[in-house]
């Protein structure tokens, strides 16, 4: 990387988008961290005769048809939520880059191989293959949702970090490097990974959308995060009915996952200009 | 001098589109002594660099250097090393300098950084002793802001900079042979002189010999000891730098002086050579230069030419009879 993580941060905060994205998630994170236990639900007990009712100086966010505060939803949710997508996403990057930068530096029959098996899989829908993996357990334990998401996400990434790998192995810095006696490990991590980062994050922050998304369409489905813990794609499609009386049902959970996904979105643009040195 | 590195039958081949191989590079002797500079003179496409690759097993897949090469580097056999017994040669004992500095540094990564990493990929020692040993190392390739130099990223440095830094992360492993890869090639005269001064003021204090591969013979003279020169992926001569200047044996020896401009003659004295150097699979079975050559003899088209020994080290593939007093 730049120097240090820390370099390449310092970097994308001097960008606007860059900065906007850092403090959004930051904010984002430390209210998933940390205000759970301070927004103890006044109104935890379902009541169905109060019904949802209007956000107001008790509920900022109003309440849900169970008379749940969203606000305190939103931010368990969004615990949920976010943990279950930079999970999931770590995973799929790690397994991605690792599959790509072995087919593409190795080569040969190995290539052949991976790839083969990369466009198979790339030929199923992923949520068929999501919904057949997570049909196996009644209650859907948490890890095993990190993990189904994980490992189906990774086909596209490891294209990428394959065809990155070709494009750099034959630069002469690559060259140089297995000429200057560098250990192939070396080579790899400091001088072909860091160059294919920039695309990497590209696919890392679509990646963390794709599965915000994608987890609360299989929330819908049963098939997600169990209620009644709450997600923010569940807090959604449970207010579908309500969306007309009481719109704050949908709104707040809804924004969350706008804001979230576009703050990745801009970060990711500002650590991809960060990390080509000639934009400095 | 003592023998630092002997080539004996050096052959690459390549995979061909239709089945059969192109041989780039063909049963090229060459040896090196400790401390001395050997210039490698050919067109391009000649398999110069080829060549120098092969010395550091870095041949391009899906070349192969053909079983029946030796490359031996003081009695150790390196054409069959792999693995760690390869990479403790690579920038140990043999460094390389490519043509292109912008591209043969890594752009995300300061100077410093990948010095500090071609230091250590040797050696043992502490961040703090590999970063002083990085910015003397850059004081001593000629940079004049060493401590500058170490912090800065490839695109920040002039070509000339750049060049000194990839001189310097070549010297990291105190190598026993620098191959100098057409290291000035991209660079304007003045300075392409200077960074050639640099290498053979290290060449002399550091007692390493010096591999300079290049297509120019302009700055072969005064500087190489010995000159072999390249065709079409066989040496045609091979010798000292004086009698090589001063008499020519090979006709495309000959035909390469007369290409070059000279203050003395006219411009219009400039002789080219017509065609460009064939393709490895254009090679007719006689002599490679045959068709360029202004004085081949009809057994020239079939005959494979011997290699004509004139002086002990030096030869000429050729036909014609040598002559003596030229």
């Amino acid at each position: 990387m730049i120097g240090s993580f820390g370099e390449l941060l310092r970097r994308a905060w001097r960008n606007p988008s860059g900065r906007f994205g850092m403090l959004a998630l930051a904010v984002l994170a430390l209210a998933a961290l940390l205000a759970p236990p301070l927004l103890k639900d006044p109104a935890a007990m379902p009541d169905v005769v109060a019904g949802a009712t209007a956000p107001s100086l008790a509920h900022p966010f109003g309440t849900d048809q169970l008379n749940r505060d969203i606000l305190a939803r939103v931010v368990n949710g969004g615990r949920i939520s976010l943990a279950v997508a930079g999970l999931a996403v770590l995973l799929s990057l790690g397994v991605g880059s690792l599959v790509g930068l072995v087919a593409g530096y190795v080569g040969g029959w190995l290539d052949a191989v991976l790839m083969r098996t990369v466009d198979a899989a790339l030929a199923i829908p992923r949520l068929f293959v999501i919904l057949l993996l997570l049909v196996v357990w009644e209650r859907i334990p948490l890890g095993a949702l990190i993990l189904v998401l994980g490992t189906t996400g990774w086909f596209a990434t490891s294209r990428l970090v394959r065809g990155e790998v070709l494009r750099l192995r034959h630069e002469p810095f690559v060259l140089a490097a297995e000429g200057l006696g560098m250990r192939a490990r070396r080579t790899i991590t400091r001088h072909l990974l860091p160059n294919a980062a920039g695309p990497l994050l590209v696919a890392a922050t679509l990646g963390v959308g794709d599965v915000i998304l994608l987890e609360a369409g299989l929330s819908f489905l049963g098939l997600g995060i169990q209620p009644p813990t709450p997600s923010w794609g569940g807090m959604v499609l449970d207010a579908r009915p309500l969306i007309v009386s009481a719109p704050w049902t949908a709104i707040f959970p809804g924004a969350a996952i706008v804001v979230t996904v576009l703050s990745v979105n801009l970060l990711g643009d500002a650590l991809q200009a960060a990390l080509d040195p000639r934009s400095a | 001098m003592t023998l630092l590195l002997e080539i004996r039958d050096l052959t690459i081949r390549f995979p061909a589109a239709r089945g059969g191989t192109s041989v780039p590079v063909s049963h090229v002797n060459l040896s090196i002594m400790r401390g001395e500079t050997l210039a490698l003179v050919g067109e391009s496409g000649s398999g110069k660099s080829l060549t120098g690759l092969a010395l550091l097993g870095l041949v391009p897949p899906p070349g192969l250097v053909d079983p029946a090469s030796s490359i031996r580097l003081d009695d150790q056999e390196i054409t069959t090393l792999r693995g760690e017994a390869l990479r403790a040669i690579r920038g140990r004992r043999i460094g390389i300098v490519f043509q292109d500095a912008l591209t043969s540094l890594t752009p995300v990564l300061t100077v410093g950084s990948q010095l500090r990493e071609a230091i250590t990929a040797h050696r043992r020692m502490s961040a703090a002793a590999a970063r002083a040993a990085a910015i003397a190392l850059l004081g001593e390739a000629g940079l004049p802001d060493p401590a500058g130099s170490f912090a800065a990223y490839p695109h920040e440095l002039s070509g000339g900079q750049r060049q000194r830094a990839l001189i310097a992360i070549a010297l990291a492993g105190e190598p026993d042979l620098l191959i100098a890869d057409e290291a000035t090639t991209a660079l304007d005269v003045t300075i392409q002189a200077q960074v050639l001064e640099t290498l053979d003021r290290l060449r002399t204090s550091r007692g390493m010999a010096v591999l300079l591969i290049t297509h120019d013979l302009g700055i072969v003279a005064g500087r190489a000891d010995r000159v072999a020169v390249m065709y079409a992926g066989q040496i045609v001569e091979e010798a000292a730098t004086p009698r090589l200047f001063a008499a020519p044996a090979h006709p495309y020896t000959r035909a390469l002086f007369r290409a070059i401009p000279r203050l003395e003659s006219a411009a219009d004295e400039l002789t080219p050579i017509p065609g460009s150097v064939p393709l490895p699979d254009e090679w007719n079975p006689g002599c490679r230069f045959q068709p360029r050559c202004s004085e081949a003899l009809p057994r020239c088209v079939t005959l494979e030419p011997p290699v004509v020994p004139l002086a002990p080290g030096e030869n000429s593939r050729c036909w014609l009879p040598a002559r003596d007093a030229r």
